[in-house]
C-alpha cells in the first residue's frame, strides 16, 4: 500500500465552516487543528490547495495558528490539478503519495480526472482521516516528527540559495555540506526502514527492508549496513542514505543504495559511490552492485553506469541485474562536501 | 563543429566548476575533472534525449559515450545518422 506523503487541504467549507470572501468570521471546524498537528507527528506534510485571496486566506489561518503547518500553500485561481502538480513538485514527492480534501464534487472530480494518482477524499469524511490506514506509517520517527522543520530549512536554503549573488559553486561552498558515513546502529533502524519504503527514485532495487529484517543485518558478519547523514550551516538533514553491503568472498556486493529525495540536487550519489569504491579498492575487494529497474529509479542506474559500473551479461537476469566495478576508473569527488567515511575492519 | 558548440555550452553551463581557471578541451575527460556529480548525469543524458530526440537505452550509458565533448557528439551523431 502506497503511503501518503502530504494531504492537500481545500480552505472553504473544509477547513473552515463558510466561504472566507462573503464572511470574514468563518469558523474553524472544531477537530481541523487536532487532525492537522497529528498529521504533522506523524511525519505527514499538510498543505493548501484554495481557490481564494491569498492575503486574507493567510491572515485567517495566522489568527487560527495554524499558517506555519501548511508547506508551499496553493492559495490562487487556477485548476486545482495544477496546484496539487507544484506542490508535489516543490516538496520533490510523487503525485500518487498526495491526499486532497475538499467538500466539492467538482474540484475532487477534477483532481481525479487529471491526476488519477491522487487519493481524494471528501471533507465530510474528515473525522475518520486519523484512522485511514494511509495516513498511518508503521513507524514514526525522530526524523518524521521532525519532517516539516527540515523541509522548512530546505525552503530558507532555497531562497537564500536563489538570493545568492555570484556562482552556484560559492553558494555550494558556503554552505560547509559534511557527510559522514558509518555503519548503521539500532537507533538509526526505524529512520533506514522508512527510507527503504519512501525512497523510490534514488533507489538501486525498491527492495523494502523492514526494522527486524535491518536488525539481523547489523549484527551478521554476512552483511554492513551503512548509514549516511548530512549536515550544513543551516543544521542537519538527518539520515538521508543507505548502503546495504553484502560480503561475499574477496567482494562486496551493493545490495542496496539508498539517497532521500531531499538531497538529489546536492549531487551526494556520486559522492557516496566514490567512498564505497575507494573502500573496497584499499582492501583488494571486487565490488558489484544489484540492480532492479522501476519506473523511477532510472537516476540511480545512471549513476552506477557513470561510475564505471558495467553490467554483468552473464549474470544478468529479467529481474535482476547485475553490475561489476572493476575499480580502475574512481573519479575525484565533488569538492564542495565534506567526507568522512568511518569504517574499521575487523 | 556546431554541435561541439552546442554540448559545450550545455557543459559549461550545469558543471560544478569550482576553479576559474579551468579550462577543458573538446576531448578532455570531464569525469577526471572531479566536477561530475550524479545530478549532472542525469542532466547530461535528459538533455541528450530531449535536444537531439534521441533515446539513450541502457547498453548506450557508458562513460565512455559520455565522458568527453568529443565523445558525447560522437555518440550523438552515431543515434542521429
Amino acid at each position: 500500500m502506497k503511503e501518503i506523503k502530504c494531504v492537500v487541504w481545500d480552505l472553504d467549507n473544509t477547513l473552515w465552516d463558510g466561504i472566507l470572501l462573503e464572511d470574514k468570521d468563518v469558523t474553524l471546524k472544531e477537530d481541523i487543528p487536532n487532525i492537522i498537528k497529528t498529521l504533522d507527528s506523524r511525519g505527514i506534510l499538510n498543505s493548501i490547495s484554495s481557490k481564494n485571496d491569498f492575503v486574507s486566506a493567510t491572515e485567517k489561518l495566522k489568527e487560527f495558528n495554524l499558517l506555519d503547518y501548511f508547506l508551499y500553500p496553493e492559495i490562487n485561481w487556477n485548476n486545482k490539478s495544477d496546484s496539487i502538480k507544484s506542490i508535489a513538485k516543490n516538496l520533490n514527492i510523487g503525485l500518487d503519495s498526495i491526499m486532497f480534501v475538499d467538500d466539492q464534487q467538482y474540484e475532487r472530480d477534477e483532481v481525479s480526472f487529471a491526476i488519477p494518482e491522487v487519493v481524494c477524499v471528501d471533507a465530510m469524511q474528515h473525522k475518520q482521516l486519523l484512522s485511514n490506514p494511509l495516513l498511518n506509517p508503521r513507524f514514526i520517527t525522530e526524523s518524521s516528527k521532525s519532517r516539516r522543520k527540515l523541509y522548512i530549512e530546505d525552503i530558507k536554503r532555497k531562497i537564500d540559495e536563489e538570493k545568492f549573488l555570484g556562482p552556484k559553486e560559492d553558494f555550494l561552498k558556503s554552505l560547509n555540506m559534511e557527510l559522514c558515513i558509518k555503519p548503521a546502529r539500532e537507533e538509526d533502524l526505524a529512520r533506514l526502514e522508512e527510507l527503504t519504503i519512501r525512497t523510490h527514485q534514488l533507489n538501486t532495487t525498491g527492495i523494502t527492508y523492514d526494522y527486524e529484517d535491518l536488525k539481523r543485518m547489523i549484527y551478521s558478519e554476512q552483511f554492513i549496513l551503512f548509514a549516511a547523514e548530512l549536515k550544513d550551516n543551516y543544521g542537519s538533514y538527518g539520515k538521508i542514505g543507505l548502503v546495504l553491503i553484502e560480503k561475499l568472498k574477496g567482494e562486496w556486493r551493493i545490495k542496496l543504495f539508498i539517497l532521500s529525495c531531499r538531497v538529489m540536487t546536492r549531487g551526494i550519489g556520486t559522492v557516496v559511490l566514490n567512498e564505497i569504491m575507494k573502500t573496497a579498492k584499499l582492501q583488494n575487494l571486487r565490488l558489484s552492485a544489484e540492480f532492479i529497474h522501476t519506473q523511477k529509479n532510472r537516476v540511480m542506474y545512471i549513476a552506477l553506469k557513470f561510475a564505471n559500473f558495467i553490467e554483468d551479461d552473464a549474470n544478468t537476469t529479467s529481474d535482476l541485474t547485475i553490475l561489476n566495478n572493476d575499480l580502475s576508473i574512481i573519479n575525484k569527488a565533488t569538492q564542495f562536501i565534506n567526507v568522512k567515511m568511518e569504517f574499521e575492519w575487523n | 563543429m556546431e554541435l561541439n558548440k552546442r554540448v559545450r555550452e550545455f557543459i559549461e553551463e550545469n558543471l560544478l566548476v569550482f576553479d576559474d581557471e579551468v579550462e577543458f578541451s573538446d576531448s578532455d575527460n570531464i569525469f577526471e575533472l572531479g566536477f561530475v556529480n550524479s545530478l549532472f548525469a542525469m542532466k547530461l543524458v535528459s538533455y541528450v534525449e530531449n535536444n537531439f530526440n534521441i533515446s539513450v537505452g541502457n547498453a548506450d550509458l557508458r562513460l565512455d559515450n559520455f565522458n568527453s565533448i568529443d565523445n558525447i557528439v560522437k555518440f550523438i551523431n552515431s543515434k542521429i545518422s
